[in-house]
Order: C-alpha cells, then sequence, then structure tokens
C-alpha cells in the first residue's frame, strides 16, 4: 500500500468518525461544527482523488451550509424533550441497516475494483477535446457534451430558490381570525 | 439580524472588492484552469454573505432588496437559455457557435464562457437572495400588507 | 480487500445518515444526516472515477500540454492512458451545489416549523394540530 493510499484512508476513516459524532452528540452546536470538518475532509479526499474543481467548490458549500444552521440554531430557543431512548425502536433500525451493510458489501464485490473504472464514454470525451475547445474537461463535459444535465440542475436550483422565497414571504398572507 | 463592530465593517469593506476580483477570475478562466460557473457562483454568494454577517441583514435589506437578487438571477437563467437557443444558428440545440480552437486563451473554447457567466450569475444571486430573506426574518411579524392586496 | 475497501467505508457513511433520518427527534439533526447523505454519495461518485497512475499524483483531466514541445506531459496521449475519468466529477459539481439549495430549503422550513409550533421536536409536532 503506497503512502498516498494511506493518506486517502486516513482521511476516509476521519470522515466516518466525524459523521458518527456529528450524529450522536446532544449538543446541536457541537454536531453543526462536526458536520463542517466532515465537509473539509471530503475536500481533502477530492484533492487526493485528483478532483480541484470538486474541492475548491466544497470547501466553499460547506462554509456557507455551516453558517446557514448555526443561523438557525443560536437564535432560537429550543424546547426539544431531553433524551427519551426508544430502544426496541433504535434496535430494530440498527439491525435493518447491518443487513442492508452486509448486501451492500457482497454489491461492491461485483463493481469495478478501486482504481480501474471502465471510463467507457470518458475515453470518448477525452478524444474529442478539440471539439469542444476547453482545456479543462469536466468544463468540456458539463457544458459542451452534457449541456442538457446543467440545464436540468439550473432549474432544481431555481426551484429550490423559489421554494425558499415563497415560504419567507411575509406580504399577503391573510391574518388569522381568533 | 444587526451588524458587528467597525473594524469588521472597515475589513469587510476593503475585502469585499478582493473577493469579487477572484469570483470574475475564477468564471472568466473557468475552461483553463479549475473552475466555472458553479465554483464561481458560490464564492460569490459566500462573498456577500461576508456582507450581510458585517453589516447587519437589515441594513443589506433596505440598501439592496431581494428583488435586486431575484433580478439578477432570472437575467442569469434567460441568458443560459439564449446561449442554448443561439446555438441554432450552428445547426443544433446546445451547439457552439463561435469556432473553438485548443488554445490557452480566453477567446479559445466557442461559446463556453458565455454559459459559464451565465450560471455564475445564476447561482450567486440566487443563493444571496435565499440567505437574505432568511436572515431578515423575524419570528411572528405580521403581514404588511394594504387592503388591496389581499391574497396573492 | 484493497479494491472495495473505500466504497464499504462510503456504504458506512451512508448508513450513519440514515440512521439518523430515521431515528432522531431533533428537525437539525434529520438535516444533519441528510447532508452525511449527501457527502456520502459524492465521495462514491468520485472514488468509482479514480486511475490510479502510474507515478505520483493522480493526474486530473486537464490538458497542460499542449503548448509545449510535442510528446509533453499533460497532452491528450497521456490523458488518454492515465487520467481519471471526468464524467463523475462533472456531475458531482452539479449535485454539490444542488445539495446546498435542498438544505438552504430544509433550514426555511424548519424556521417556519418553530415559528408555527414552537419548538424542534418531531414527536410534539405530529401531535399538535394546526
Amino acid at each position: 500500500m503506497t503512502a498516498a493510499l494511506a493518506v486517502l484512508y486516513g482521511v476516509l476513516a476521519f470522515m466516518v468518525i466525524g459523521a458518527i459524532i456529528a450524529v450522536e452528540t446532544r449538543d446541536l452546536l457541537s454536531s453543526v461544527l462536526c458536520l463542517g470538518a466532515v465537509g473539509f475532509g471530503l475536500a481533502m479526499a477530492d484533492l487526493l482523488l485528483g478532483a480541484p474543481d470538486l474541492a475548491l467548490t466544497q470547501v466553499v458549500v460547506e462554509i456557507f451550509a455551516v453558517v446557514l444552521l448555526i443561523r438557525t440554531i443560536l437564535i432560537r430557543e429550543d424546547t426539544t424533550k431531553e433524551f427519551i431512548r426508544d430502544t426496541p425502536h433504535v434496535a430494530f433500525m440498527g439491525a435493518v441497516l447491518m443487513a442492508i451493510l452486509l448486501g451492500t458489501y457482497f454489491c461492491f464485490q461485483q463493481m469495478t475494483a478501486f482504481g480501474d473504472p471502465p471510463m467507457i464514454m470518458g475515453l470518448g470525451y477525452i478524444r474529442e477535446a478539440a471539439s469542444a475547445g476547453a482545456m479543462n474537461l469536466v468544463t468540456a463535459v458539463l457544458l459542451d457534451f452534457r449541456a442538457y444535465d446543467t440545464l436540468g440542475e439550473a432549474t432544481v436550483i431555481f426551484a429550490a430558490v423559489l421554494g425558499c422565497y415563497a415560504l419567507l414571504r411575509t406580504s399577503g398572507r391573510k391574518q388569522e381570525q381568533q | 439580524m444587526k451588524g458587528m463592530t467597525l473594524i469588521v465593517k472597515t475589513m469587510t469593506s476593503l475585502l469585499f472588492g478582493c473577493v469579487l476580483l477572484f469570483v470574475f477570475y475564477v468564471i472568466l478562466t473557468g475552461h483553463l484552469t479549475p473552475g466555472g460557473g458553479f465554483s464561481g457562483g458560490v464564492i460569490c454568494a459566500a462573498g456577500m454573505l461576508l456582507v450581510i454577517l458585517a453589516f447587519g441583514a437589515d441594513a443589506v435589506k433596505e440598501r439592496v432588496g431581494h428583488r435586486w437578487a431575484i433580478l439578477w438571477e432570472t437575467l442569469g437563467a434567460i441568458g443560459f437559455l439564449s446561449v442554448a437557443v443561439i446555438g441554432f444558428i450552428a445547426g443544433a440545440f446546445f451547439a457552439q457557435f463561435l469556432t473553438p480552437s485548443l488554445q490557452f486563451k480566453l477567446s479559445a473554447a466557442g461559446s463556453i464562457p458565455f454559459s459559464n457567466l451565465a450560471i455564475g450569475l445564476k447561482v450567486g444571486a440566487g443563493l444571496f437572495g435565499a440567505f437574505l430573506m432568511l436572515a431578515a426574518f423575524r419570528e411572528g411579524e405580521k403581514a404588511d400588507r394594504d387592503s388591496g392586496e389581499g391574497d396573492q | 480487500m484493497h479494491a472495495t475497501l473505500p466504497y464499504v467505508l462510503c456504504a458506512i457513511m451512508f448508513m450513519i445518515g440514515l440512521y439518523a433520518i430515521a431515528v432522531k427527534k431533533n428537525i437539525i439533526k434529520v438535516i444533519v444526516g441528510v447532508i452525511v447523505i449527501h457527502h456520502a454519495i459524492n465521495l462514491l461518485l468520485v472514488l468509482v472515477g479514480y486511475r490510479t497512475p502510474l507515478t505520483g499524483e493522480p493526474i486530473a483531466p486537464i490538458i497542460t500540454g499542449v503548448t509545449g514541445p510535442a510528446g509533453a506531459s499533460g497532452g491528450v496521449d497521456e490523458l488518454l492512458s492515465q487520467a481519471v475519468d471526468p464524467v463523475p466529477q462533472a456531475l458531482v459539481l452539479t449535485a454539490i451545489v444542488i445539495g446546498l439549495s435542498v438544505v438552504a430549503l430544509m433550514v426555511v422550513m424548519a424556521v417556519r416549523l418553530h415559528e408555527k409550533y414552537g419548538t424542534f421536536d418531531m414527536t410534539e409536532i405530529s401531535q399538535l394540530k394546526g
């Protein structure tokens, strides 16, 4: 196992431990900060896997998400009931998830090995790079060879932002008749 | 949401120009170096997030209302669609209408820089508008409507 | 075992997020679980497209050798044999930004629920009517 691969496994283990802490800890602020650590770990893994676009975007998106979540936690008082553990429910969900995990292990045996992708369309896109004219092949794939997917993505972001506007409007609501 | 101290406000007004310069660099050279429309758009939204946090959401909402954000976002969406439709000149939907060539220049790569600009504008303005509405939201605010508006 | 170990770690992270959505009662914890699932899926897609390089660092899919001497490193031929797959990276780039918009929408919904019911607890909200 080379040193680069060992560093990659270390970053992945860091992400898994961060996810466990983010989900289990009782304090909401700590869990949101651990979530930020998971996102930064993902950005480091993107750099180690040869995807600099993704690392750049992931860092900024993670900061934005953490600020959004902290904004809702700190300004509201929280009256969540304390920690009533429903043990049969938790045990059942744990057993179901373990079974699904075992199933995915057998599915991954059928996939191609890590480090040897089939690259059915990737090779074609690299060969036709001159017809797109962009030296950054990810941009060429995103905006020339697969521009329909980008159009769909622009529509989804538009719909989500319109949903935010519609939920936060303060004019035009009916007054409650008490 | 209130603003922060005078030191933070001064530093933010000095730094915001640098952030916008970096955003233009990432968007315009998206076809040569890592980056592109999406990365530039979210960095722009994060820079405006800095301004909202430093100056307070109410002050920003008065000077730059959310109508500007909606306007820029729809202009970005229309720009992206018009790049697609103008491709009909070259024969197909989304075809490139300027000739692409594989060189290290801004004018290479056909119509990709226009797409990058439109996408960056759309993503940046959209996320900025959503966060501005969330930050300026106060619980229990009564509807401020005059008698003629009714239920739209 | 080395062939599938990174994929198994991704699956473990997905299960942690799914456990948070199914079991936790606080809305913020459910949003944290959804974000963990986003990270797990994006990581899995980038891992599938990785190609082990012959020497040193993985080669990103960016042509860097066009203006140099013929046969320079980073040209199209070297990318064909050693570069990382560009298609999963393009898909994940859009997925990251869509994930951010969906998280913003979920947070807005949580804020409105808190305004109406006064709590973030889902069992109380499902019992109160209107």
